[in-house]
């Protein structure tokens, strides 16, 4: 069996990761999981959240990803997503100013709209992800 | 007979005209690649998409899922148009425009009512003059640099539209990108969802033994609820990918003959210019060999 799984984090705008792993962690809708190489096929839409993987050499990488399904394969995992960041890519100020619009949308929208509401709520969810992420980075 | 100084002038704007096409061949070309550069970036998303998805769907129930089911009776249509924004690249909306006609003729049956969404200001003034019903209008979209968030944005209407029963069909209407001088009018159902292709017949015992049961979180039925309206979110922002990328196309090779005639214009128009100013040196050495001979007695 080989040794190691590819990885393919692929969005409508870009391929994010196109990669041999050791090792992969994805958010899955019931619960983070791990995938080795070997694993079972296996498929699941994804929380907003965080993709960690351990490259060949070693080195941990982490991905953010949002409003994703992943299919996990013996040989393959495949990662499609609306949208991904790796964590150095991602724009930290841009991020918290979408925390701020959301947060002030939920406080207007909470008595209207509820579609408004679940979709201000969806997009404080992205906003907080990407921020605790980014400021995992080392400065 | 014009003079002189007409042909002078008229070679003039021909030039102009020629230099004004020149330029915008040049811009379309570089804004064609931006959007080739889009379209290619999408496509492994969406091969990935497609393959994912007929898994799920050979595994999971007929009818699971309501986007997959056609209605008895279809009342309304609703046709996502794509033109351009901007003339200039010659038949290119009249040919998407034509398609959408032939579109509403073959589903006149049971008289359905037809509303449209137009992205594109060329499809939406047509839809306008023809009293046709607009649902929405894009502007500003097709021709440009845009995100998945577009397209995903105007499928969600689609999407809830059908399930509301707004709409009992949805079909969108765009320009396929084949060559840079072939691009066709493409009309497609969108909603309900054709169905799936699932893996071929004679592959499927190869597929059996790559792909065993997949465990699936929450169940395919689920899971194909939540990919199916993103499917059509991903079919509307192919769609409009490749209408972008054949307006450009079709503007270049519009441009491209513009300037080839106005080459040939201008040759003719110099032969012109040149027969007539000789026949004006010539009626004025008759003059001046007249007066001189005239004189001499």
């Amino acid at each position: 069996m080989a040794e190691h799984i590819t990885l393919e984090v692929v969005t409508p705008e870009k391929y994010v990761v196109s990669e041999e792993v050791q090792i992969v962690a994805a958010p899955g809708l019931f619960g983070e999981f791990g995938v080795l190489t070997g694993h079972t096929p296996f498929m699941t839409a994804l929380k907003t959240g965080t993709v960690r993987y351990t490259d060949a050499n070693g080195s941990e990488h982490h991905v953010f990803v949002s409003g994703g399904f992943a299919e996990a394969l013996p040989d393959k995992v495949t990662v499609l997503a609306e949208s991904a960041e790796r964590r150095r890519d991602i724009d930290l100020e841009r991020a918290l100013a979408a925390k701020e619009r959301a947060e002030k949308r939920l406080a207007e929208e909470r008595t209207r709209d509820e579609i408004e509401f679940t979709r201000a709520r969806i997009a404080l969810e992205r906003a907080i992800n990407r921020i605790r992420l980014a400021k995992t980075r080392k400065q | 007979m014009p003079t002189l100084k007409d042909i002078e002038n008229k070679i003039k704007a021909v030039k102009k005209t020629q230099q004004i096409t020149k330029a915008m061949n040049m811009v379309a070309a570089s804004r064609l690649r931006g959007s080739q550069t889009t379209m290619e970036a999408f496509r492994p998303y969406a091969g990935k998409f497609a393959e994912v998805l007929g898994s799920l769907a050979e595994r999971a129930e007929e009818g699971a899922n309501p986007l997959l089911v056609p209605r008895e009776t279809v009342k309304s249509i609703h046709i996502v148009l794509c033109t351009s924004d901007r003339g200039l690249c010659g038949g290119f909306n009249t040919n998407l425009i034509h398609r959408a006609e032939k579109l509403t003729a073959e589903k006149q049956q049971g008289n359905p009512t037809v509303s449209f969404t137009c992205f594109g200001k060329k499809g939406r003034d047509w839809a306008r003059k023809a009293r046709q019903t607009i649902t929405e209008e894009h502007v500003g979209i097709v021709g440009t640099q845009f995100g998945f968030n577009v397209a995903a944005t105007a499928g969600r209407k689609l999407v809830e539209g059908f399930l509301q029963g707004e709409f009992d069909e949805v079909h969108v209407v765009y320009a396929e990108f084949l060559s840079m001088a072939r691009q066709l009018p493409v009309a497609k159902q969108l909603l309900p969802i054709p169905p799936i292709e699932k893996v071929e017949e004679q592959d499927r015992e190869k597929a059996a033994a790559y792909l065993p049961e997949h465990i699936c979180e929450p169940s395919p039925e689920q899971l194909l609820g939540e990919m199916l309206p993103r499917n059509v979110y991903v079919q509307l922002y192919s769609a409009l990918l490749e209408t972008s990328t054949s307006e450009h196309a079709a503007r270049m090779m519009a441009m491209d003959n513009a300037t080839k005639a106005c080459k040939d214009m201008l040759e003719n128009l110099t032969l012109i210019y040149n027969k007539a100013r000789q026949a004006a040196i010539t009626a004025e050495l008759m003059d001046i060999v007249g007066g001189a001979e005239a004189l001499r007695g």
